[in-house]
């Protein structure tokens, strides 16, 4: 029980170490891409190190949940990110959230962040607030759906029942898993405010969302919020990496060399996902704010049409 | 046990009696202090009897005949699962609100058309859930309505509560209507009205689909189905505060009550086709709902259109409970009925607690249009967290009350593959999209209530002199957000307390919770599925307070006051910031054009006119323009029409007599 513990302990330090470099890893496969030199890969950590040793600016109105917020959303996110299975299945506390909990804890994050947005009274705030909330509106549907595609395959909303299922043999090419990938990814996306729904690099105020929300913080609360952000696109390169390419998972009860085969799938598989998001993110532009709901609705229909095939026949 | 029934009938009828002290009181000063009193008290115990009763182990029914009502039946109660669960409900919001109402009914403006009518409101609906028979549950049903009407009316003079009233009367009227008739089919001819001689007799399937589509007009009118909500969002709102939280909170329940009881209980077996109905007409009422609530200004009105969402999300879970049945899957049964039931109490405690919040903001300012308020958060303290609770718990975020019912909902929808109807394995997934939809448009409304009322910068001088409110009502909402954090934490405690409940109507319950370890909820099998409210609440706790520890140790602790950043403009007025409306504008402009057939125009000066630009949003309500405004205008006509026959002479009436009676015969005739 200890050891199992110790597993846990592990997972929740390793994605809390991993994510600002997957952040960086993203932002220097980008600027290559864009015949840049870019920052190191380390730039992430170095960021969160600064803000951390800078003072604090709130705005005149700002009140407690102002400065409550960061640390929550972190928590939450953090506690999310950690409950995805990473490197081995079976961890000690999966069970405590299935996916569809692990999806509306990042919905308290999103709350919290939404509210934050709109307590120092400024139209940035509430742009961002108001905008986030349209996307989450169709985003959340979409991945409840997406999660009952898997459920039905799978027979369970526990992610390690999850993957465990998907690693075997018997899953095959399926149609609906197709959808439900596609329908992840574009999910994945959007939640994560990247390009073409966001840019996560912008500052011009109008075209923003997440920054828009998150311009009043300074300093430690920053550092929080970016380390949130980090976080959050671990999490969903993780989830998508755990459901439709789980080899390598280290199974329960196996040896510490299949704990270290699991981790070092683990980062070849961040490190594939950070490549293709960044060269993703290089190929397209953004789009306008209310071309999104299209983007999203194909995803929730995609979502919609694979639960559907699968209500008719559980082996489409 | 005659004992508990006893004491409960004793209870209401010690509110009655308090209900005519009200009137010999009138005007005198200490009245509303005695009053809430009595009626906190009495409903406190009511509360303890009916929770006896329901975590009782033995789970024995008790019932009581009065010498009262029809004739040869007498006024039949019974206490069973089902209504204890449902007294808990009713006699919880119905103290709480008396609390409430200790300090809130002191700022009332006219005591004296609120303080008889609120005792007898609590009375009506405590003996429509002890009912057992159509006579006796009809008449406690129609006092209901009534005595909650007269709270409606109780500030008449305010402009719309005519009308509100007016309304709720007219739907209230064909609500009993459309029972009436469904009791009487039940019934039969031979007059067995008792719920016991129903419930013997094996109903025709005409007879079961008939009273389906009744009960759905008649308790879905009380409960708020779309396209029977109309008066909801009048009606609610108009009461005062403490009353609008028992109508929303409580009423509601009430009406999904009495469809539990007769289609689960009474009726017997259901047709498969039923539930389709019922869950497309409860996805359909929850998005309404939630849209309606996104557009509204009114904090009020918008917390009334979230009734209707919730209402929504109950019948879809009732309306799978019925598939699942039908098809004989108990289990399956089982988990979406104790689904529906903790929703029911998980939407009473959080409800009540909003409405209560809006009470407060309304005594605090004066205000109900959320456009005129703002950064209550530094005026009212107390009211500020407890009222963020009840966003957060009915956003249906973890690790409140309201995620874990809506969770069990979906666990309950991932059951319905093995369903062997297509028509049921197209709607499902339908459904389940829309409850998703549902869920993530409430957190948005719900991010803009907070985000208007409380957040930013006040909007107007009444919300910058706001004041917190008095201990009697931050107490009771401070009672409904523990509540809802209990609720949250321990959801394995409610779901077998719900047990006996799903056990008496439909044969099973789910598996015992309290024994699974960490007092996880874990429906089915935990391969399947497990939720961990206790585990996620410690382990988000746990990372928040590492994380200020860590920063608090090693990172820099200075902070400064600084003006927020307005692109360089000096001084940022309150009206520049975004608005409620601006808020739900990039919602609106996706849903809107469908579910409201929302137009905007805009007026744009060309340059050099000094005119102001105007920006102008129409929506319209859809459902009151394509239902209910051709029946008006219908009853309109046909009454000018018939207004004709008013103002005759003696000899047109006779002859038209005259004629009548020989067309009368004439059918008469020829029917022979």
């Amino acid at each position: 029980m200890i050891l199992d513990i110790l597993v846990q302990g592990l997972q929740m330090a390793a994605v809390l170490l991993l994510a600002p470099l997957l952040t960086g890893l993203v932002r220097k496969l980008k600027a290559r891409l864009q015949r840049r030199q870019g920052a190191s890969v380390l730039q992430p950590y170095r960021d969160l190190v600064r803000l951390l040793r800078k003072e604090v600016v709130l705005a005149e109105n700002a009140s407690w949940l102002f400065r409550a917020a960061p640390y929550l959303i972190f928590a939450a996110t953090w506690v999310a990110a950690a409950l995805v299975p990473t490197f081995a299945t079976g961890l000690y506390f999966t069970w405590s959230a299935d996916l569809i909990a692990i999806t509306a804890l990042v919905g308290s994050a999103r709350f919290f962040l939404s509210l934050a947005g709109m307590d120092a009274g400024t139209s940035f705030g509430g742009i961002g607030a108001s905008r986030e909330a349209m996307i989450a509106s169709l985003a959340e549907p979409a991945m409840l759906l997406i999660v009952f595609s898997l459920a039905l395959i799978a027979g369970s909303t526990q992610l390690s029942t999850v993957a465990t299922v998907m690693a075997s043999p018997d899953v095959g090419l399926r149609v609906s898993l197709g959808m439900a990938l596609v329908a992840l990814i574009m999910v994945a996306i959007a939640e994560n405010a990247r390009v073409p729904i966001d840019n996560p690099a912008t500052h011009l105020e109008l075209t923003m969302v997440h920054e828009a929300m998150v311009l009043e913080y300074s300093g430690r609360h920053l550092a929080m919020i970016e380390f949130a952000a980090a976080l959050k696109l671990l999490l969903y390169v993780s989830l998508i990496a755990c459901v439709f390419v789980p080899w390598g998972l280290a199974q329960p009860g196996s040896g510490a060399l299949a704990h270290i085969l699991g981790f070092t799938a683990y980062l070849a598989k961040l490190l594939v996902g950070g490549a293709l998001l960044a060269v993703f993110e290089t190929a397209t532009a953004k789009m306008r704010v209310f071309r999104v709901p299209a983007f999203l609705g194909a995803a929730l229909m995609l979502g919609l049409l694979g639960t559907l095939l699968l209500f008719v026949s559980r082996s489409l | 046990m005659t004992g508990s029934i006893g004491l409960l009938l004793g209870c209401i009828a010690v509110l009655l009696a308090t209900a005519i002290l009200a009137i010999g009181l009138g005007r005198s000063g200490r009245a509303t202090q005695v009053i809430y009193g009595v009626t906190a008290a009495i409903s406190a115990v009511a509360l303890v009897a009916a929770l006896t009763q329901l975590l009782d182990a033995l789970h024995d029914n008790s019932t009581l005949t009065l010498p009262l009502g029809l004739p040869w039946i007498g006024a039949n109660f019974r206490l069973d699962m089902l209504s204890a669960f449902f007294l808990v409900v009713v006699n919880l919001g119905g103290g709480v609100a008396s609390l409430f109402g200790l300090g809130y009914g002191t700022h009332e403006t006219t005591p004296g058309r609120v303080l008889p009518f609120f005792p007898a409101f609590l009375a009506g609906m405590n003996l429509v859930v002890l009912a057992d028979d159509a006579f006796a549950f009809l008449f406690a049903w129609e006092f209901m309505s009534l005595s909650s009407w007269a709270l409606v009316m109780a500030h008449h003079r305010e402009p719309g509560n005519a009308r509100a009233g007016y309304i709720y009367l007219v739907m209230a009227s064909f609500g009993t209507l459309a029972l009436l008739l469904a009791f009487g089919l039940l019934a039969g001819p031979d007059g067995g009205y008792a719920f016991e001689m129903i419930r013997a007799v094996e109903h025709k399937s005409l007879v079961v689909a008939l009273v389906l589509g009744l009960m759905l007009l008649g308790a879905g009118s009380k409960a708020g189905l779309v396209p029977l909500h109309v008066w909801l969002p009048l009606a609610h709102p108009a009461a005062p505060s403490h009353v609008s939280a028992l109508m929303s909170g409580v009423m509601t329940k009430v009406a999904v009550y009495g469809f539990i009881r007769v289609i689960f209980d009474l009726v017997g077996e259901p047709n498969w086709w039923s539930s389709i109905i019922v869950m497309f007409i409860g996805g359909a009422t929850a998005v309404f709902g939630i849209l309606s609530a996104l557009m509204e200004r009114d904090i009020k009105r918008l917390l009334a259109y979230s009734t209707i969402e919730n209402i929504g999300v109950i019948f879809v879970s009732l309306g799978l409970a019925l598939a699942f049945e039908a098809n004989g899957m108990r289990l399956a049964a089982a988990l979406a009925l104790t689904a529906a039931l903790f929703h029911v109490l998980n939407h009473a405690f959080f409800k009540s607690l909003l409405f209560f919040g809006a009470g407060a903001v309304l005594t605090a300012t004066g205000e109900r249009d959320m456009e005129r308020l703002g950064g209550l958060i530094h005026r009212m303290p107390v009211t500020s967290v407890v009222f963020l609770v009840g966003c957060f718990a009915i956003s249906a975020l973890p690790p409140l009350n309201g995620f874990a019912s809506e969770w069990l909902v979906f666990q309950a929808i991932l059951q319905s593959p093995d369903l062997p109807q297509f028509g049921l394995k197209l709607m499902v997934p339908a459904v389940g999209g829309m409850l998703a939809l549902a869920a993530a448009l409430a957190a948005a409304c719900f991010i803009k209530v907070y985000g208007t009322v409380f957040l930013g910068r006040p909007r107007s001088a009444a919300a910058i002199e706001a004041r917190e409110v008095d201990h009697f009502s931050l107490a009771a909402m401070s009672i409904l957000a523990s509540l809802c954090l209990l609720a949250g934490m321990f959801p394995g405690l409610v779901v077998d307390a719900l047990s006996p409940v799903a056990n008496s109507l439909v044969g099973s319950g789910l598996p015992r919770q309290a024994e699974i370890a960490w007092l996880s909820l874990v429906p089915i099998a935990e391969s399947r599925s497990s939720y961990n409210g206790l585990l996620i609440f410690a382990f988000v706790a746990l990372s928040a307070w590492l994380a200020v520890f860590f920063i608090h140790s090693f990172a820099s602790r200075a902070v400064r006051r600084g003006p927020a950043w307005g692109c360089g403009l000096p001084s940022l007025s309150a009206d520049m910031q975004y608005s409620g409306d601006s808020f739900a504008q990039p919602i609106r402009r996706v849903f809107g054009q469908l579910a409201f057939r929302a137009h905007e125009e805009i007026d744009m000066p060309a340059p050099g006119d000094m005119r102001a630009a105007r920006l102008t949003v129409t929506m319209r309500d859809i459902v009151w323009d394509s239902i209910y405004a051709p029946i008006v205008r219908g009853v309109r006509f046909v009454a000018k029409r018939l207004n004709g026959l008013q103002f005759l002479t003696i000899r047109r009436y006779l002859s038209i007599v005259f004629a009548a009676l020989v067309t009368l015969l004439l059918v008469l005739a020829l029917w022979a």
